[in-house]
């Protein structure tokens, strides 16, 4: 390696210019860019109907934007723009390099097979058939994620809100992807049972050096897990940069707003 | 013993002409013809033409006469019967607005060019049980009215097209062949005018109750009826050695046209949409049915969001044959032998490995 | 079958016509080629499913219309036609659609699996091996192997053209941590020459190695879903299995008690309401061509054993 590309920066792992998304007359998001480095935590907050989920879709392969790029660094190609690659080549990704943890765990799991199937569908899907290893990968992972290793055959209804969001998180790790999108991975559980979960994703996070966009309207989830910080508001960014300075001494009227809100929390 | 099953070609015979002798029935009681099956059962008739998708009110009769009655034995019949028939080429779209209107209404409007002609219809019968009837029908013919209903009645849709209040029909592309759901496998998503194939062979049941379903909020799409009218139209025909369409006969149809509220799109302002609804003969309820079924399964073109059955392209099309449906039924009759098979050495398998482990957790607790 | 009306395609192509009034094997020339066009696509892809314009035939619909109509675009006059159904050859089913092209194809039947060209089956293999000069026709329901998975054929279509086949193998998971072994005894999914995933029919899974490798072209037949797809001679069929939990066949602890058999697919015949039963031969030639060649089995019941005295159903 020369001297010049050691002091380089690090190229992004994905990076998005220019992304507008309509909704027939109605703007979802406009005109959004940024890029993610790898291992980073991007935070992107708002309030409903922001269009923190709508970039979410577009950034994450699941929707097409109406205008503007979304490049994700492969293995071996370098930055390829998501929908000018194949579909087979995109789900590919999905399926290996990427997670998506949805906010709704019936979104996320197969709810009609086994927190073990869930975990080992993956490593099934790119060719894993040894039923050993597959069962043991499972086991390894729903430790990691601090479940309860007797329940492996259970079905997902089975489980409490949390454990269904532990089990999803295992599912999209166990093929240790590079990159996992989370939208508002904790709203709806119990307040004891969200901050063990936003720890449990912390750990893994810096452990495994995975980079992740997370969606949340919950500041609180973003001051712990993010190293920098989106905030939208009618579909555009108003303000981002490092989530403590934003958080600390935000610029923008609206983020003041934000901010002051939730100090009672 | 399985012998029944294994009967073979002697026990088939057997069955066929006990069948027959269940159709005839009573020998005493006379003979059903064609022709009073034609006249008398014509509603009947017009179903198995337009679920059969083939017009031959004498062939139709024939098969309800040979189905004892069965309407969907009497489509496959039908069906069976098409299929084997030669292609000469396609006929010109048939023109409705053209047509030797016998029934006209619509809802819309209190009154239009043209008039309500309300025609035939059970509407306004009180549902009674007509004993008179019982006993013979000797009914007068109903008077005949001095001059026939005036030709050539504008459509609804045409009236609202003038303001642009509805959506304009696409005329489908004259060069390129029709799509002909009877020679090709369909292909998802399906074009409206392989929708509309399939909806107009339809189970009249399974069309009836999707178009329900809309109504009671199920893909609900605010439908009105536009129109509904019944006559005979002209079928034409262009052979290829004259290059012009000529007449070669006249068709009863009924069609409808529900018309439903849209609230419009990026492209497009909001305005009135249109469900169709198209059958051989008098078949109201189906044509008023597939009408609204059309009008749900064209959720997509508006970007509307697709949650209901009646929405879902590919259940919709995919169960509503009833000829398909039929046969896989009852195809469960045919003998499974060799998989029940299959199934009891799997069970037998598992139980008994089942009870091991039962014993030996038995034996665990005893030591 | 009850006498059929006159209609115009009659007056043509009167030389391919038999005496029944309709074309050689029921089917109009046209519709054969585009059948044949469709089977040529099969063999040249194995194992994917190619739609075709599914024909509505005198059958119902789920009875083997699809076979019925690949038997009929492949069958010529100088063939000689098997048809089973349960393995059997004198099943209702089975002696329906040999009377079928008996009528409209005048073509020779026959019960003996070595002496057929084409043998048309529904949800069994012939024990007795099949040859390059044999074509076998399966009658096939559902063709999609992916569908109790995802019923939408446009996801479907996806999967097979991307080879996103991971979901079928975790059915086969839940079956091993479950039961401790694969459940699924028949309609056995099979990968045919390292690309496509295909559903072999509803044939037990005691069959599936039949198919590997097979001297003979096997075609199949889905009349209501409108696909044709094929598995050309000796090419490689593997059932879906793990590394760790083969793929086996069922066994019996029994054997025929017609011929004594032991390694054929055995049907087990209820004899009384107590328990008792027999197992003979699902196979009914290869069970009388033992029998003939003098093997003998336990018995069994008396009265089951004159099942060879029913009529065989073939009218020749």
């Amino acid at each position: 390696m020369s001297a010049e590309t050691a002091f380089q920066r690090p190229s992004p792992l994905l990076q998005v210019r220019g992304l507008t998304h309509r909704y027939g007359p109605h703007i979802g998001c406009r005109d959004v860019a940024f890029d993610l480095y790898p291992g980073e935590v991007l935070g992107i907050v708002g309030e409903s109907g922001s269009g923190k989920t709508t970039l979410l879709k577009c950034v994450s392969g699941q929707m097409e934007p109406s205008e503007g790029s979304v490049e994700y660094q492969t293995r071996d190609a370098g930055l390829i723009d998501l929908f000018r690659m194949s579909e087979a080549r995109r789900r590919l990704l999905m399926r290996t390099d990427w997670g998506i943890v949805y906010q709704n765990p019936r979104d996320g799991l197969r709810m009609r097979v086994s927190a073990g199937a869930n975990v080992g569908e993956r490593l099934m899907a790119i060719g894993d058939r040894h039923y050993g290893h597959i069962r043991s990968e499972a086991v390894d992972w729903l430790e990691r994620v601090e479940m309860d290793i007797g329940r492996i055959d259970d079905m997902p209804h089975t489980f409490s809100g949390g454990m269904q969001q532990r089990l999803q998180i295992a599912r999209n790790l166990v093929t240790k992807p590079r990159l996992v999108f989370m939208d508002e991975p904790t709203s709806g559980l119990d307040v004891s049972v969200q901050a063990r979960l936003l720890d449990l994703i912390r750990g893994l996070v810096r452990t495994l050096g995975i980079a992740c966009v997370i969606v949340t309207h919950d500041l609180g989830v973003v001051r712990l897990l993010s190293h920098r910080l989106m905030v939208m508001k009618g579909g555009n960014v108003v303000e981002s940069g490092l989530t403590d300075q934003v958080l600390d001494d935000p610029q923008h009227p609206y983020t003041q707003l934000l901010v002051s809100s939730i100090l009672p929390v | 013993m399985y012998v029944a099953v294994k009967g073979g070609e002697k026990a088939i015979a057997n069955s066929q002409k006990l069948l027959a002798e269940e159709r005839r029935g009573n020998h005493k009681v006379p003979e059903l013809s064609l022709d009073q099956i034609r006249e008398q059962m014509s509603l009947a008739v017009d179903r198995v033409m337009t679920e059969g998708s083939l017009y031959d009110p004498e062939l139709a009769a024939l098969a309800i006469k040979q189905a004892r009655g069965d309407l969907q034995e009497a489509i496959f019949l039908l069906r069976a019967y098409r299929t084997t028939l030669p292609r000469f080429g396609d006929g010109e779209p048939i023109d409705t607005a053209e047509m030797a209107v016998r029934r006209r209404i619509s809802a819309t409007y209190k009154d239009l060019p043209g008039g309500q002609v309300l025609g035939p219809s059970f509407d306004y019968t009180h549902r009674l049980l007509d004993f008179a009837l019982a006993a013979g029908d000797n009914r007068p013919a109903a008077e005949i009215a001095e001059a026939p209903v005036e030709g050539g009645m504008p459509r609804v849709t045409e009236i609202l097209n003038y303001e642009g209040l509805i959506e304009t029909e696409q005329p489908g592309n004259d060069s390129e062949p029709v799509f002909d759901l009877t020679r090709n496998s369909p292909r998802y998503p399906a074009e409206r005018a392989a929708r509309l194939q399939n909806l107009a062979r339809g189970d009249e049941g399974f069309i009836l109750a999707l178009g329900y379903s809309t109504q009671r909020g199920y893909g609900n799409n605010h439908p009105f009826a536009g129109e509904i009218r019944m006559g005979e139209v002209a079928v034409e025909f262009s052979p290829e050695e004259l290059g012009f369409p000529i007449e070669i006969g006249e068709i009863t149809v009924t069609e409808c046209q529900m018309i439903n509220q849209f609230k419009g799109s990026a492209s497009q302002p909001p305005q009135f949409t249109q469900g169709y609804g198209l059958t051989f003969g008098h078949c109201e309820r189906k044509a008023m049915s597939m009408a609204l079924v059309d009008r749900a399964l064209r959720a997509r073109e508006f970007d509307e969001p697709i949650d209901a059955p009646a929405q879902d392209e590919e259940f919709v099309l995919a169960h509503s044959d009833n000829v398909e449906a039929s046969g896989f039924v009852q195809h469960l009759k045919l003998p499974h032998y060799v998989d029940f098979q299959a199934e009891l050495v799997t069970v037998r398998a598992l139980r008994k490995a089942f009870e091991e482990s039962v014993s030996d957790n038995v034996s665990d607790a005893a030591e | 079958m009850a006498d059929v009306i006159d209609h115009p395609s009659r007056t043509a192509a009167t030389d391919a016509r038999t005496t029944s009034g309709y074309n050689f094997a029921y089917l109009d020339e046209q519709t054969k080629r585009m059948i044949r066009r469709a089977i040529l696509k099969g063999v040249a892809v194995p194992g994917y499913q190619v739609p075709f314009g599914s024909r509505e035939m005198p059958l119902p619909y789920g009875w083997g219309t699809g076979g019925i109509q690949v038997t009929a675009a492949v069958i010529g006059p100088d063939d000689t036609l098997k048809v089973i159904d349960q393995g059997a050859d004198d099943t209702t089913n089975a002696v329906n659609i040999r009377s079928f092209f008996a009528k409209t194809a005048g073509v020779a039947t026959t019960d003996r699996t070595v002496e057929a060209t084409v043998i048309q089956t529904r949800h069994r293999i012939p024990e007795t091996p099949l040859s390059e000069n044999q074509i076998l026709v399966y009658q096939v329901p559902i063709p999609e192997p992916l569908r109790w998975l995802e019923p939408r054929e446009t996801e479907t279509r996806k999967m097979h053209a991307l080879e996103e086949y991971g979901a079928m193998h975790v059915s086969l998971y839940e079956d091993i941590a479950k039961y401790g072994r694969i459940t699924k005894s028949y309609n056995y999914p099979v990968r045919v020459n390292g690309r496509y995933v295909m559903s072999p029919s509803p044939i037990p899974k005691f069959d599936n190695p039949k198919m590997d490798r097979m001297a003979a072209l096997q075609l199949f037949g889905a009349g209501r879903e409108k696909r044709i797809y094929a598995v050309p001679p000796y090419t490689k069929v593997k059932s879906l299995d793990f590394e760790d939990h083969p793929f086996t066949i069922e066994s019996w602890e029994q054997s025929c008690s017609l011929c004594g058999a032991g390694d054929s697919y055995l049907d087990e015949v209820v004899t009384d309401d107590k328990g008792g039963k027999m197992y003979v031969c699902s196979d009914s030639d290869f069970c009388e061509q033992r029998r003939a060649a003098g093997h003998v089995g336990d018995g069994g019941d008396s009265a089951y054993a004159t099942r060879d005295k029913i009529p065989s159903g073939d009218e020749q």
